[in-house]
């Protein structure tokens, strides 16, 4: 866009890397600067304005205030892919649609779940929490019984070991963000710390174990380090400010910020004291991972640092060369994101993304990097590095590291390898369609 | 309401909790015996703490797996049609590649996880209906399938946690200082 020049008055926008990308400071409540990030485009060819008019909506009484409310009619887009809808015995995922959303906190209603054995309807009168084994006291908690402790509130990001395990294919798939990531959410949590209750029951600190179990079909249970109990482990019994959803853990549940999602016990109703890991089935097999040359991974607890664009990405296309903002989320298990970069050409330069703030430990941090498109192909991606020094792998050197399958995967619901934290690439064509490759 | 009575509930529980860094819990946690939580202490370690009386063998469980497990299952524990209903014998070469099924013979440490997860879980539409018996019995069953165990052997609480399975020895921790 050679004529933003004719503007004069706007500073020409800086560019920190190659295919249009535009140095962050233009975000820094410099209206001024996004004006000349956009170039021409939007002020001299855009359509002419017509003349205002009202819509019906304006000229009757709307409808009613309700109880619970619901996204407008016009979002009924916004909703969680599942994977097994009919209920058949096996586990059920609910997919969380990030390319369809923003800020960083993940609606309730569309948090990701996955369930084992179906949803149990929990009535929170009769739940109860044991806290017993290698303990000078065995104690029993109900949800009121936690309600009336000093409750801690943080937010953190909660993702399934197996999120993004598409990117094991060794040929891109063509789905979404929602496909390919959908397996993680960002909420605040609302809880007692769990080292509270331990203390309360006065556990032996030369155990290094807890088996923690839930109330489902499978009573699902996982060993967790006491060492994390100590660190920042919770019972959550909020989520977002109310009630965990049924499928994510109502009414209480074990938060382990940074741990693979399946340990974080939904349904929690027991958690014993122990000397030594239960190799309890989720641990043993779904949750450990096959490495290339048949070594095996256990006790794998840590979700490591990743990130990934949310808009644009697949399934999005570009209405013209122009001013776009570049968004995605960015986290880490190992502490707080210190820095994102976003490339637009594949990886040969990058620059530094904006980092929207407060920067939590554990939790999603929204980045965004002002671009201008030319027009012409280009390959977005996110990088991000947290601040103990943990840096989001190149797909090459993941690869070489974790592998790929050898057959393209035929679905998305397919779970190849688990903890993929490489880089994901979006491929923009020159009609502004947007495809997923591996660059 | 007295203002001095909550600090003197604290000093109480602090007096309690000697030794401990983070001791202002409110102490609303109401003692239980671990007799009454009996029936929901289920888990079993890998060195058999836990196991429940009762035995099976191979034979016996060969009757509770077409009843109890064959309908998902197939028979012979081949593996179901569906996605959740897989192969309960052989496997892959670890080698074969990432990607690669994990079973009980290629996969798993110890056999009380098989153990633990039959008794908490199956089937899936009772669980928790079968006897430690039948537990035992279709425990053994799946192990003889496997070749793991013999096709007398029997299974108990002290013969259980002896199985030795063969991926044991082929696991890495990735953060051994997180434990």
């Amino acid at each position: 866009m050679s004529n933003s020049n004719h503007r004069g008055r706007a500073p020409s926008p800086e560019p920190v890397a190659g295919n249009g990308l535009i140095n962050r400071r233009a975000l820094l409540g410099q209206g001024i600067a996004i004006a000349g990030a956009m170039g021409a485009a939007g002020t001299v060819t855009g359509a002419a304005a017509e003349p205002l008019k009202d819509e019906p909506w304006s000229l009757e009484f709307g409808s009613v205030t309700p109880p619970v409310q619901t996204p407008s009619r016009f979002e009924k887009d916004v909703v969680r892919t599942l994977s097994n809808p009919n209920g058949e015995f096996r586990n059920s995922h609910a997919r969380t649609p990030h390319h369809l959303l923003n800020g960083t906190i993940t609606p309730n209603g569309v948090a990701f779940g996955i369930n084992h054995c179906g949803i149990p309807d929990i009535d929170p009168a009769k739940h109860k929490l044991v806290i017993h084994g290698m303990v000078r006291q065995p104690l029993e908690f109900t949800l009121e019984t936690l309600s009336r402790y000093p409750l801690v509130t943080r937010p953190a990001f909660l993702e399934c070991a197996g999120n993004s395990a598409p990117m094991f294919s060794n040929q891109p798939m063509q789905v979404t963000a929602q496909a390919i990531h959908g397996l993680v959410f960002n909420a605040e949590w609302t809880g007692v710390p769990l080292s509270t209750l331990l203390d309360e029951a006065g556990i032996d600190r030369s155990a290094k174990w807890l088996v923690a179990e839930g109330a489902d079909g499978q009573m699902l249970d996982r060993s967790v380090p006491v060492k994390k109990a100590y660190d920042d482990a919770l019972v959550a019994i909020y989520q977002n400010g109310e009630h965990l959803m049924p499928g994510n853990g109502y009414p209480m549940r074990l938060l382990l910020p940074g741990y693979q999602g399946n340990m974080n016990v939904k349904f929690l109703r027991r958690i014993k004291v122990i000397d030594q890991p239960a190799y309890t089935f989720f641990e043993t097999k779904n949750y450990s991972q096959v490495l290339p040359g048949g070594k095996t991974w256990r006790f794998h607890f840590l979700m490591e640092v990743k990130s990934f664009i949310t808009t644009p990405s697949f399934g999005h296309s570009l209405k013209g060369p122009g001013f776009y903002a570049i968004s995605g989320v960015a986290y880490s298990g190992g502490g707080r994101i210190a820095k994102v970069m976003v490339s637009a050409d594949g990886g040969k330069s990058w620059g530094d993304a904006a980092l929207q703030g407060p920067i939590y430990q554990k939790a999603f941090t929204r980045f965004v990097m002002p671009w201008r498109w030319d027009g012409q192909p280009a390959i977005l991606q996110s990088r991000a590095w947290d601040d103990a020094g943990n840096v989001q792998p190149l797909r090459a050197e993941f690869v070489a590291a974790r592998g790929e399958t050898k057959q393209p995967v035929a679905t998305p619901l397919a779970f190849p390898n688990q903890h993929y934290n490489s880089l994901t690439s979006w491929g923009v064509d020159s009609k502004g369609e947007i495809k997923h490759v591996y660059a | 309401m007295s203002m001095h009575k909550p600090v003197a509930a604290l000093a109480l529980a602090l007096s309690f909790c000697a030794g401990t860094a983070f001791a202002q819990s409110p102490g609303l946690g109401k003692p239980i015996t671990e007799a009454d939580i009996k029936a929901w202490d289920i888990a079993v370690l890998p060195d058999g703490t836990n196991l429940p009386a009762g035995s099976g063998t191979p034979a016996q469980g060969a009757k509770v797996y077409l009843e109890k497990c064959s309908a998902c299952h197939a028979e012979g524990g081949k593996g179901g049609a569906g996605p959740g209903a897989g192969p309960l014998v052989g496997g892959a070469p670890l080698t074969t590649g990432i990607e690669v099924a994990k079973t009980i013979a290629n996969y798993y440490a110890y056999a009380t996880t098989l153990f633990d997860y039959v008794r908490r879980a199956m089937p899936e539409n009772a669980p928790r209906s079968l006897t430690d018996t039948e537990v035992y019995a279709v425990t053994a069953y799946i192990l003889a399938l496997n070749k793991l165990i013999g096709e007398n052997d029997v299974m108990d609480a002290k013969t259980l946690p002896q199985v030795k399975m063969p991926n044991r020895d082929n696991f890495i921790l990735p953060y051994p200082d997180r434990i």
